[in-house]
């Protein structure tokens, strides 16, 4: 569904790669989180596959089609992101929001249908979000916030769903709560999942398919125990950590430095 | 139930603008007269298209900019199409037509100069329209017309000075059957335009990311928006003057009943802005009747202490 063969990419006036040679293939029911350190050309990566911005090597293809080279209002039928910061510049209600994920499906001057609320409905249920739908988005807590956003991205009937760090600055259980949520949309409703993050643990114990970059290079990729081995994370991450397993799944602990070379 | 108040209020406007006026005319003669028919009629009429085009315009700017404080006037069209004015009284230019041609050119010229510094990257494809710079640029730009425009004034013998000043604080006393024939046949393109693009300006509300993502084509749309809105102010200030606050007021009045979305907000602001306007000025007509005051003068007494209003439910909410 979603393919990205070779691809490099760098900023203009840049002096590095933002991205090279990097490969991801996400189909449907897979779960995939895109793991690295800051500035190691995460956000990059979303934009290209997502059209935002051409490869200057590779390809970037979504369904088969160059990902650039779709129009957006196609492309929203067809992908869903929740992007890692928005501000919304006038109040707006919790059904409201969620309404605008239905743009892709509307034509220039039709009006809402039936069809077109009740997969408002289908979302917000999905989300486990239909009791906010009156609320206003101001007055929600940083994991229902995000919770609404997921329902808008899913309000557009995607096959894909990419997430950029949803889990920022959420607390423990609505964090948890919403990368249950998005297995639970992969598992039930047949979607791929994108995701972006900084969280190694729960990509792990997620994800099918990890793919580890550092300076715009992917250094490992595949399932979580293949790639989330201690040599790889203490050497991209420059960081001591010593490496469990729970559920199967590789989990990660940062150690204290030693006394001698702490700064 | 407020579609219907809206409109009563706006036909209710014009009812007045057209039955009010310094010169009694009595009830019964009223569709008779040939000061209703030849000054009135049009005059309210042109008042009430160049109100609700401002109306729409700041609407669809103020998404655009992301800015709630955006009025159409702030993109240095007022510069602009002030300059051309003096430049044409002036130049002793003369008919009747004159002034507004000369007003429309420089409003256009400044809209032409905005446009272009507010585009990164070129204009051709991947060239984008920045908000910031267009609202940075409108300013810029505007302040550097009036500056023009007052080493001009001051240079002129003081009957010209008179005239140049009245028209920079807008006024409809110019109104004729001709200039709202062409008002009328000027205005529906770019408000379908404008209306045409309600959703993605809804979308817009996100930021620029999420309403692509969302799906709205974001360049085109800023581009369609900016120039749509800024040829709606381009005539208003071509046939009426610079008219401040209807642009920024109305859009935040008819919010707090018509809510956010573009596909209402639009042509509720503009009833709101029509109706506004045509109220003031029957307000500007009568009283300091036999004198006129400019409309502008009085959208600015109305609009201020409304504004102010809305700050203070702003800060407290």
């Amino acid at each position: 569904m979603l393919r990205l063969a070779g691809v490099s990419y760098r900023y203009p006036g840049a002096s590095r790669d933002a991205l090279s040679a990097v490969s991801l293939s996400v189909g449907p029911r897979e779960f995939h989180a895109v793991l690295g350190p800051n500035g190691s050309g995460k956000t990059t990566l979303v934009r290209i596959a997502l059209g935002a911005l051409q490869p200057l090597v590779g390809r970037a293809d979504v369904d088969g089609r160059s990902a650039s080279s779709w129009p957006r209002h196609d492309l929203a039928r067809l992908v869903g992101v929740v992007p890692q910061r928005e501000d919304n510049l006038f109040p707006q209600r919790v059904r409201e929001t969620v309404l605008l994920g239905r743009y892709p499906h509307l034509t220039l001057w039709g009006r809402e249908r039936a069809e077109d609320h009740a997969a408002v409905d289908r979302a917000l249920a999905s989300c486990d979000a239909q009791h906010l739908a009156d609320r206003w988005l101001w007055t929600l807590s940083g994991g229902e916030y995000q919770r609404v956003r997921v329902a808008r991205a899913l309000a557009q009937e995607p096959k894909l769903l990419v997430l950029d760090e949803p889990g920022m600055s959420l607390d423990l259980r609505h964090e948890m709560g919403l990368f249950e949520l998005v297995r639970g949309l992969v598992e039930m409703n047949g979607l791929g999942v994108l995701m972006i993050t900084h969280d190694l643990n729960l990509a792990a114990r997620f994800a099918d398919s990890l793919l580890l970059l550092e300076g715009g290079r992917p250094v490992a990729a595949g399932a979580p125990a293949e790639v989330l081995t201690q040599a790889t994370v203490e050497t991209v991450f420059s960081w001591p950590v010593a490496m469990q397993t729970v559920d199967g799944r590789p989990q990660m602990i940062p150690l204290r430095q030693p006394k001698e070379s702490r700064p | 139930m407020r579609w219907t108040l809206l409109v009563v209020v706006a036909v209710l406007a014009l009812v007045a603008s057209v039955a009010l006026g310094p010169a009694a005319v009595p009830l019964p003669e009223l569709l008779h007269s040939d000061i209703v028919w030849n000054l009135r009629a049009p005059r309210a009429l042109l008042a009430f298209l160049v109100g609700g085009s401002l109306g729409v315009a700041g609407a669809g700017l103020q998404a655009l900019v992301r800015n709630p404080l955006a009025d159409p006037f702030l993109l240095g069209l007022s510069g602009g199409a002030g300059l051309g004015a003096v430049l044409a009284i002036a130049l002793h230019l003369s008919g009747p037509w004159a002034l507004p041609i000369a007003a429309f050119v420089g409003a256009l010229a400044a809209l032409g100069l905005v446009y272009r510094l507010g585009l990164i990257g070129g204009t051709g494809r991947g060239g984008a329209l920045d908000p910031r710079i267009l609202l940075l640029g409108g300013v810029a730009i505007g302040a550097f017309a009036a500056a023009i425009t007052t080493a001009i004034v001051a240079l002129a013998d003081a009957a010209e000075l008179r005239n140049a000043f009245l028209w920079l604080w807008g006024g409809l006393s110019g109104a004729s059957w001709d200039s709202v024939l062409l008002v009328v046949l000027y205005v529906p393109i770019p408000l379908a335009v404008l209306l045409a693009a309600s959703r993605p300006l809804d979308l817009l509300a996100l930021g620029e990311e999420s309403a692509g993502y969302l799906g709205a084509d974001v360049e085109a749309v800023k581009r369609r928006v900016y120039l749509a809105a800024s040829l709606l102010t381009a005539v208003a200030v071509a046939v009426s003057g610079v008219i401040g606050f209807v642009g920024l007021v109305v859009p935040h009045l008819v919010r707090i009943t018509w809510g956010h979305r573009h596909r209402a907000l639009l042509p509720a602001a503009f009833l709101g802005g029509g109706a506004l306007l045509a109220f003031a000025d029957t307000l500007a007509r009568t009283v300091v009747a036999p004198r006129e005051l400019p409309v502008g003068v009085v959208t600015a007494l109305i609009g201020v202490p409304v504004f102010a209003l809305l700050l203070r439910r702003w800060t407290i909410a």
